[in-house]
């Protein structure tokens, strides 16, 4: 089924006009991620019953069922789906932007600024004082943005349009001076406090109420505004600036955007939840095999199926080795990794 | 000239027999004098040390040691992560006390000829043993006994205090982010911590997790519904940020412990040292999940 549709799409792409194959394909990937976040619910690591959560004659104080569900499990499942979806369309406007199939999300740095943020929260947070403000997050926020900015400032430094090569090499320069600063804060910091550093490394979407999510989703929502504008600069974009430029695209205009754009899904997702990686790579490529290169259609379904990628890893997450937790990063990673490399060869 | 070789051979067994014997006394370790410079990397076996009388000989110390006070005018050495050879050979010890995982250190001692007393962290049980084992080791066995025994009197003490108290069904946090739940860390059914919750008259809610931490969601909290919350939090946490922190919990309602509001947040260090202060951090846990019996 998905082989046929894949080569009729990459096949003959002019026959089947783009508003109907858009329409279809986000109806399809559509009604994927609202089944996955419909069920994915009404497991976990503990059996509770769906009568009694629902049971109004139950005070919700005194309904741990009621509480498992609303408080445990809802918030996780949309912060699955609303990272998800940022993720993978980040990454869909990276590799699009940098020409470069290889890049994903934290490829600019972005990531390790958040780390390093949320890193020095953790080790040094104490000594700020912000009420019963969660720290983590806003630091990592403020991380992404920094390492966003040195990245963008230093791309557009000599010239409008950016350097998709001073974008990589300062993302990755970026990437090892912020790894190391992040060493040594982790020297300095003690047992515990390294243990909670790895752990949000790993990602982690047990956000604990909607209020995490709630604080990220503006941002989310501004990036997939600017998503929307981008997909037929993309398409031309990822031929080259050239090709782009002679069919009368603004490609310093396109390029900021892209950038703007997805650092701002990747900072907020990754405040979010953690960097969890993978799915920035992989569901895009996943996406391109099923519907083909067309990124007005690429963008919207890598977005829908990032969702319900992540929230079925993080239902694995929560249920394989209940009570215990595997961190939803180790399972994108198992998942993706050797799913992307089968996809590779089978491709080849 | 038989007879005369026999005995010649005779005499010559019992020489290389006392021979043996000296250079055996040489050798064995217990025989050998007691240590007089030591450097301590563990800061529980440093307390130790103390408490059995050997504190004199104590000449360094890891960078994490604050107890006794004495402690602080010591020179620091690094710790598990970070120990300086440099500065531990400079201090010219004759007894290094290491982490049992720092085996780089000890081959290091090792060709330095200086000996290495290796500390392995195993609950309650593990304390008791060390502190016998540290008294075998520094020559002061007795007084090693002596404070084994006092510690084990005040632990049943305590025990005796709460046996008529309902057990009550304790979380014991040892960490999580500041200002919300994410990234916490809880006692698994491992370790002396969960034993000292036993004795404090708790049940630990992880205690069929075969593991010192467990990382639980807020599903298995919330499922666990545990009637206690004890957070016990030595790093990063200044006391006046305390009631926000217990605040926390009141996104979870359906917790006994929160709709009861026992909840208790602590920050002294000693509570998580796995020292000879361990029966005091026993008795503060029962005052602190049981205060009607210490009335």
């Amino acid at each position: 089924m998905n082989m046929v549709e894949s080569t009729v799409s990459v096949g003959a792409p002019a026959i089947r006009p783009i508003r109907a194959r858009l329409t279809l394909t986000v109806l399809g990937f559509g009604a994927l991620t609202i089944v996955t976040c419909l069920l994915a619910p009404l497991v976990g690591s503990t059996s509770i019953s769906l009568a009694r959560v629902f049971d109004r004659s139950i005070p919700f104080s005194d309904n741990v069922d009621a509480q498992i569900f609303f408080i445990a499990r809802m918030p996780r499942v949309l912060a699955g789906a609303v990272t998800g979806a940022a993720l993978a369309a980040a990454g869909v406007v990276f590799q699009a932007m940098l020409r470069n199939p290889l890049a994903t999300p934290f490829t600019l740095g972005v990531s390790a600024g958040a780390s390093l943020g949320a890193m020095s929260a953790i080790v040094l947070g104490a000594a700020v004082s912000f009420g019963p403000i969660a720290v983590v997050p806003l630091a990592s926020l403020l991380g992404a943005a920094i390492a966003a900015a040195i990245v963008y400032r230093l791309a557009t430094l000599r010239d409008r349009a950016m350097s998709t090569t001073v974008l990589l090499l300062a993302g990755v320069t970026l990437n090892s001076f912020f790894s190391a600063l992040i060493l040594f804060l982790q020297y300095i910091a003690n047992f515990a406090q390294v243990y909670r550093a790895m752990r949000w490394v790993m990602g982690d979407l047990d956000v604990g109420s909607f209020q995490p999510i709630l604080a990220a989703l503006p941002l989310i929502v501004i990036a997939f505004v600017l998503f929307a504008l981008l997909p037929s600069s993309l398409n031309l974009l990822s031929v080259g600036t050239d090709a782009a430029t002679a069919r009368g695209v603004d490609v310093a205009r396109a390029q900021r955007l892209s950038f703007v754009s997805a650092s701002l899904a990747t900072a907020a997702a990754v405040s979010l939840a953690g960097p969890i990686g993978f799915v920035g790579i992989v569901v895009p490529h996943l996406v391109r095999l099923l519907v083909g290169v067309d990124h007005r259609v690429v963008l919207p379904a890598s977005a829908l199926f990032g969702a319900a990628f992540l929230v079925a890893c993080d239902v694995g997450a929560r249920t394989l080795l209940a009570p215990l937790e595997i961190p939803v990063g180790v399972i994108t990673a198992l998942l993706g990794g050797p799913f992307f490399l089968w996809l590779l060869v089978r491709r080849g | 000239m038989a007879a005369g070789s026999t005995r010649l051979t005779r005499r010559a067994v019992v020489v290389l027999i006392a021979i043996a014997a000296i250079v055996a006394r040489g050798v064995d370790p217990r025989a050998a004098e007691a240590p007089k410079r030591i450097v301590s990397l563990v800061p529980a076996l440093t307390e130790m040390l103390y408490a059995i009388g050997a504190g004199p000989q104590v000449v360094g110390v890891s960078s994490f040691d604050d107890f006794p006070p004495q402690v602080k005018s010591l020179p620091r050495v690094g710790a598990l992560v970070d120990p300086d050879m440099e500065r531990i050979l400079s201090l010219r010890p004759d007894l290094v006390i290491v982490y049992g995982s720092q085996t780089t250190v000890e081959t290091q001692l090792a060709r330095a000829g200086i000996r290495a007393y290796n500390y392995r962290h195993a609950g309650l049980a593990g304390i008791f043993s060390t502190i016998r084992d540290l008294g075998r080791t520094v020559g002061r066995e007795r007084e090693s006994e002596r404070l084994a025994q006092q510690i084990q009197q005040r632990l049943d003490s305590v025990q005796a205090r709460v046996a008529t108290q309902p057990k009550i069904r304790t979380l014991l946090v040892f960490e999580r982010d500041l200002g919300s739940l994410r990234g916490l860390y809880a006692s698994g059914g491992v370790g002396f911590m969960h034993d000292i919750l036993l004795i404090a008259g708790g049940t630990n809610v992880f205690a069929d997790v075969p593991r010192e931490a467990v990382q639980p969601s807020v599903e298995t909290i919330l499922a666990r519904a545990p009637s206690a919350i004890l957070e016990v939090r030595p790093t990063g946490l200044p006391r006046e940020r305390i009631p926000d922190e217990r605040r926390v919990w009141d996104s979870l309602p359906s917790i006994p412990a929160v709709r009861d509001g026992r909840i208790r947040i602590v920050t002294d260090d000693y509570l998580v040292t796995p020292g000879p202060r361990v029966a005091q951090a026993a008795e503060a846990i029962a005052r602190l999940i049981h205060p009607e019996a210490f009335k």
